[in-house]
């Protein structure tokens, strides 16, 4: 797979597809996606670490939570992200979750080039496929 | 999402008269009631069929009443389309999160003054640096102001009632709110922590997106009567303030969709969109999302007000006298995201019905009880903010809004272009350039920003205005051209 994400065209929002071998890395490269409407997420040093582990009734509540949690991280802990390390992304009798880490650094305004913001992840045309090499994620993101 | 569809949305629509068309029932299996679509011939070669699919999702949400309405500004969202307005009956409908949106009243205020615009171009970039310097704006700005969890529940409960109690603002501006700035109902206990965490530190905060502070002039007056009311006339300088409820009001909708989008499972609600996510009016998760959003409402309408205020401030530095003697008096403050429950007339019958305006105005026409005094003879203000360099108009809401459209208007110009487009297309250093050779000074965080919400990403402010005001919706009475405007 080539591509870790890409985006499509829509009016107001973001909307944007992330491919991966495994679930977990398609939902690493969804955040990626992300991400980047905000900030070119290559010029994030990644030093500081934050685990984050969440459950959800289905997977698409997962996705949904996942973004939304990175966005709350985000914003209270003031810290930008440049890697998304999702150890598991898996299924048992009472939901779905997930174990992962989002790295990065402290946001510094005078470093840090930002787009505009991303306000919340949205259900929106979600969709989370198996495809014939692996997964894919379309998720639109309000900004 | 409508994949390579080949169906036009001139195949679709049903024409009512120039400027109203019909998605019929039908177009999507389940429609409870017809789409109603608000634009004019031209305005449609706009529309894709993404808005018109999300149009008839709306019609399909159990107790809409009469018809699922698109405003001329309408365009593609998540869940309503933006523009998107629907009612559902108090006892069989729903409330849904995805016909507020996550940025809960966001809304527009405007200002005027007693300057013309030749007392202020002279100092016009000193006022917008230091307009830039005061108020926070853009991604990982922190307000200036520090607020306990008791204020911030007050912020939630109280709403403007609570600035000016606390120095920001005057008495005289809390009628000139919707709702007095200050929607009844809020219960801080249905807030969650992350939300007061995000919210705690962002009052007083622009935000980033199309939100802004423009500095604006009258260039022309269509309506002297509503005009005078309003206290406005030509060559007066405004300033107007577009921002919301910010990361209070995202976690609100956040926390509140995730219960909601189970919620709907629970009572077998059939979602064509899960972000459409709902519950029965007077089930305990709606009315729990409904209280949770009144005090983000109240919090957006806090954040405007705390804007103002600073704002007021910097004019009497620049202009050497106090607020009062520059004539800085709040004309009027609009929500344009947000769910309210209204009585209307439908089939000759006064109905309580929960209205959604997502990316609309609420346009209440003169005799209204909600309005304040000095506006029941001209009706309701309805302010449009146009895009960075076109103009921006106030209207004045007429007799028949209620029946048109339930008391609503369109938002904005509306717009045609993503952002990902719009970078790619344009350069924001052009943009300032050319705006700045017309007189229209920007201050940015980035110049990318200016590219994303360049003049060319919209629809023309004048066409869409043009619609409600030949509807009967709103009457124009003032046109207000851009001088410098500040953007996160």
């Amino acid at each position: 797979m080539e591509e870790r994400f890409e985006y499509l065209e829509h009016t107001a929002d973001a909307k944007f597809r992330a491919y991966g071998k495994t679930i977990e890395e398609a939902f690493e490269n969804a955040a990626f996606a992300m991400f980047n409407v905000m900030i070119d997420t290559d010029t994030v040093v990644n030093e500081v670490s934050q685990e984050i582990e969440l459950n959800s009734e289905d997977i698409e509540a997962l996705l949904f939570n996942w973004l939304s949690e990175l966005l709350f991280v985000f914003e209270v802990e003031n810290l930008v992200f440049g890697k998304f390390i999702v150890d598991r992304v898996e299924q048992d009798e009472v939901g779905w979750h997930i174990y992962a880490k989002a790295v990065g650094e402290e946001i510094d305004l005078s470093k840090h080039k930002f787009d505009t913001e991303v306000k919340a992840a949205t259900y929106n045309d979600m969709r989370i496929e198996q495809i014939s090499d692996g997964w894919m994620i379309q998720a639109t993101v309000d900004t | 999402m409508s994949e390579e569809n080949e169906t036009s949305v001139f195949d679709v629509l049903k024409k009512i008269n120039d400027n109203a068309w019909e998605v019929p029932v039908g177009f999507k299996p389940g429609m409870n009631v017809p789409g109603r679509i608000f634009v004019s011939e031209s305005l449609l070669h706009l529309l894709d069929m993404g808005t018109l699919d999300q149009v008839a999702n709306v019609a399909i949400l159990p107790g809409i009443q009469r018809y699922s309405m698109a405003m001329p500004d309408a365009h593609l969202g998540y869940g309503f389309p933006i523009g998107g307005v629907a009612a559902f009956d108090k006892h069989s409908g729903i409330i849904s999160p995805g016909g507020v949106g996550f940025d809960i009243n966001c809304g527009v205020r405007l200002i005027r003054s007693n300057l013309t615009e030749q007392d202020v171009r002279p100092k016009l970039s000193g006022l917008l640096d230091e307009l830039f310097e005061v108020i926070p704006t853009g991604v990982g700005s922190k307000g200036r102001l520090k607020v306990s969890d008791a204020e911030l529940d007050d912020i939630f409960v109280h709403g403007v009632q609570w600035a000016v109690d606390n120095g920001y603002g005057v008495k005289a501006d809390i009628g000139h709110c919707e709702s007095k700035g200050q929607m009844s109902g809020a219960d801080p206990s249905t807030v969650s922590l992350r939300a007061r965490k995000r919210g705690r530190p962002q009052i007083g905060t622009l935000g980033s997106g199309n939100h802004f502070l423009e500095v604006q002039y009258i260039d022309k007056i269509y309506d002297e009567e509503a005009a005078s009311a309003m206290g406005l006339r030509e060559g007066q300088v405004t300033f107007m303030i577009h921002c919301g409820s910010r990361g209070a009001g995202h976690q609100i909708c956040t926390d509140h969709l995730q219960v909601l989008a189970q919620a709907s499972k629970k009572y077998g609600i059939p979602l064509p969109d899960k972000q459409l996510a709902c519950a029965p009016a007077q089930s305990k998760e709606a009315q729990d999302y409904f209280k949770a959003m009144v005090c983000a409402a109240n919090y957006a309408w806090v954040n405007r007000h705390v804007i103002m205020h600073w704002t007021r401030e910097v004019f009497e530095r620049h202009f050497a006298a106090d607020h009062g003697d520059l004539g800085l008096d709040l004309v009027y403050d609009v929500a344009h995201n947000i769910a309210k429950l209204e009585e209307h007339k439908i089939n000759g019958k006064n109905t309580e019905v929960y209205v959604h305006r997502k990316g609309a105005t609420r346009a209440f026409p003169p005799g209204h009880p909600d309005l304040p005094e000095d506006y029941l003879v001209v009706g309701q203000p309805v302010l449009i903010p146009g895009s960075m360099g076109t103009p921006s108009y106030v209207l004045c809401s007429t007799e028949d809004s209620m029946d048109i459209s339930f008391g609503s208007a369109c938002h904005g110009a509306g717009r045609v272009m993503s952002r990902k487009h719009a970078k790619k297309e344009l350069i924001g250093e052009d943009i300032r350039d050319e705006l700045s050779s017309r007189g229209i000074l920007v201050r940015a965080t980035q110049p990318s920003l200016i590219a994303e919400e360049a003049p060319a990403v919209y629809k023309s402010s004048s066409e869409v205005v043009d619609v409600v005001h030949d509807l009967g919706i709103a009457r124009k009475v003032a046109r207000l051209l851009p001088m410098g405007v500040i953007k996160g």
